[in-house]
């Protein structure tokens, strides 16, 4: 597929793509050291000083942990239900051809092809015009609507790219559909769901945009987050429940990711 | 298979053997769930747009008028319109030319460990924080921050204050001017190209590079006439997350930026402290508008298949 790589790649390529790489992560790194940072009223550059309190102090503060929790408990809830939902769509659009099947996709797509402040601000008026109180649950709904997308994205890749055939052979060998579906489907998509449903944790325990319109008083992590970007009070602890934040949607990302890459060699790698 | 008589069975064997019934079954959940919830919300806003708000009571009034969307059409309105669009033709061209080099360098380039590496280096920054992304460049960004620094180091404070007295996209520091609104919004959007732009370059035969080569292409033809035609749709895939991220965002301008307005603010704004929900209504369909159009022009040059 792929030229052979005899030559090699030349130099300003060479410069732009790490340059480019440089570009997307030292600004990520940069929130580390500001973590142990002594100077608490600016962003001074160097840090006149180390020291480990801020972790401490964030460890102390209860507000943190009750965002933390919501957080924890929406992105949760949210990513079961985008799991379900999500699976069942691409299940119904991978197996068959029916009347308005590209609609649909473009349907499922709409949620974050739109600007998220779209989402929000109709959930909001929705909600309002309803009469409906804010609560963990109207967080969650918001969520889910834009989890779905990702749990339907991997399963759609996993459902194309594994054979009908099997299904068949389930039930002509005995197996009835919900058999079928945990001894044959379910392994097939599993890794799939995985990766899906990790993604959309991530992407939900993250979320700021739709989750201001939704949340009333209450507070997630990246909300509280937002408060103190725009009302700082002691920097350096943003810093740290920064730090917290990128591990906890990293650690999903790496799995998603080496899931999703072993799924391609077993399936066949056949696309 | 000794449960497998019964109630499920019969179920499962009625599913099998009319196909219709499983596909409305496996349906009928999501499209409630987009179509009500998602659709149905969305509608009932974009029916506010056609409502207007009384000036002297600030009460909705519910009924049909089109004076909402000459409301929008005021210069001031128009202003945020205009100045939203040129920020996401601006990032998303930003994106463009600096995610092409990553791209194409990941996918002609870089191989095996490598190659799992650059897939990495990019997904990472992507699905990593939005806030903490946004703040590290108010970190960098500050008066007092790296920028600065960094240009006192290599004396070239005189070339960040000529950049910074630029009109127009300059102003007191990187975190207070158009110039930093730009660079981050390109920083928090560039995976988002980076991603299907490297999907089109991977199938570009590499056969197909040798034989305009061997045509008598010199590198810059063969790059106008060959990768650029074939890594169109990856990059306007991307472009549809650019831009649409872009028009909507309102924390982006509100952290980093002067304090004009932009579409994302101005509608919080109004349906927030100023409670005028038609015209945060009308304003929200500005990029609906936009991104119908958009996606549709997408669509048509196969953007969709590069997603």
């Amino acid at each position: 597929m792929r030229s052979d790589g005899t030559r090699p790649a030349p130099m300003f390529l060479k410069l732009a793509a790490f340059g480019g790489l440089l570009f997307l992560h030292v600004p990520l790194l940069l929130i580390f050291l500001y973590a142990f940072t002594t100077e608490e009223k600016s962003y001074q550059f160097p840090p006149p000083g180390l020291t480990l309190k801020w972790f401490s102090v964030v460890w102390g503060r209860q507000d943190i942990w009750d965002a933390m929790w919501l957080s924890v408990k929406v992105a949760s809830i949210a990513t079961l239900i985008a799991l379900v939902l999500g699976t069942c769509a691409a299940a119904a659009v991978s197996r068959a051809r029916f009347f308005g099947r590209d609609y649909l996709s473009l349907l499922f797509i709409l949620p974050i092809a739109l600007p998220g402040i779209i989402t929000g601000i109709s959930l909001r008026s929705a909600f309002s015009m309803m009469d409906i109180p804010f609560s963990t649950w109207t967080i969650v709904l918001g969520h889910a609507t834009f989890c779905i997308v990702v749990v339907y994205n991997n399963a759609l890749a996993r459902f194309r790219r594994t054979s009908g055939s099997m299904i068949e052979a389930s039930m002509d060998l005995g197996a009835d559909g919900f058999q079928t579906f945990r001894h044959v489907v379910l392994p097939q998509i599993g890794s799939a769901l995985l990766a899906g449903g990790m993604l959309a944790f991530a992407l939900s325990f993250d979320e700021v945009i739709v989750t201001t319109f939704t949340a009333g008083q209450q507070s997630t992590l990246p909300i509280w987050m937002l408060n103190e970007l725009i009302r700082p009070r002691q920097r350096p602890v943003t810093n740290v429940v920064a730090i917290f934040v990128v591990a906890v949607t990293f650690i999903p990302i790496l799995a998603a990711y080496y899931l999703t890459r072993e799924g391609e060699h077993t399936g066949g790698a056949g696309k | 298979m000794t449960d497998s008589s019964g109630v499920t069975r019969r179920v499962s064997d009625a599913l099998f053997r009319h196909p219709l019934w499983l596909l409305v079954l496996l349906l009928l959940p999501p499209l409630l769930w987009l179509g009500v919830i998602y659709l149905g919300s969305l509608l009932a806003l974009l029916l506010h747009s056609f409502y207007s708000i009384d000036e002297f009571s600030g009460l909705i009034v519910y009924e049909f008028s089109l004076s909402t969307y000459a409301e929008l059409l005021r210069l001031s309105n128009m202003d945020v319109i205009i100045r939203s669009l040129m920020m996401a033709i601006a990032v998303t061209l930003g994106c463009a030319a600096m995610a092409f080099p990553i791209s194409y360098y990941a996918a002609r380039y870089a191989k095996g460990k490598w190659k799992a590496l650059f897939y990495l280096l990019v997904m990472l920054p992507l699905w990593s924080s939005y806030l903490v992304k946004v703040y590290a460049w108010k970190l960098i960004l500050a008066k007092e921050g790296i920028v600065s620094w960094v240009a006192e180091q290599v004396h070239l404070t005189w070339a960040l204050d000529a950049l910074l007295s630029i009109p127009v996209v300059g102003g007191p520091s990187l975190s207070i001017s158009y110039i930093g609104t730009f660079l981050v919004f390109c920083y928090v959007w560039l995976p988002y190209m980076i991603l299907p732009t490297q999907a089109a370059l991977e199938r570009v035969p590499g056969n197909l590079i040798e034989a305009s080569a061997d045509l008598g292409a010199n590198p810059g033809q063969t790059f106008r006439t060959v990768i650029l035609p074939l890594a169109l749709p990856g990059l306007i895939a991307g472009s549809i997350f650019t831009f649409s991220l872009t028009l909507g965002d309102y924390i982006i301008p509100q952290i980093i930026g002067n304090s004009s307005y932009f579409l994302g603010q101005a509608v919080y704004t109004l349906q927030g402290t100023a409670g005028n929900i038609p015209l945060a209504a009308a304003f929200t369909v500005v990029p609906i508008v936009i991104m119908l159009i958009y996606l549709s022009i997408a669509k048509r040059m196969g953007a969709f298949d590069a997603l």
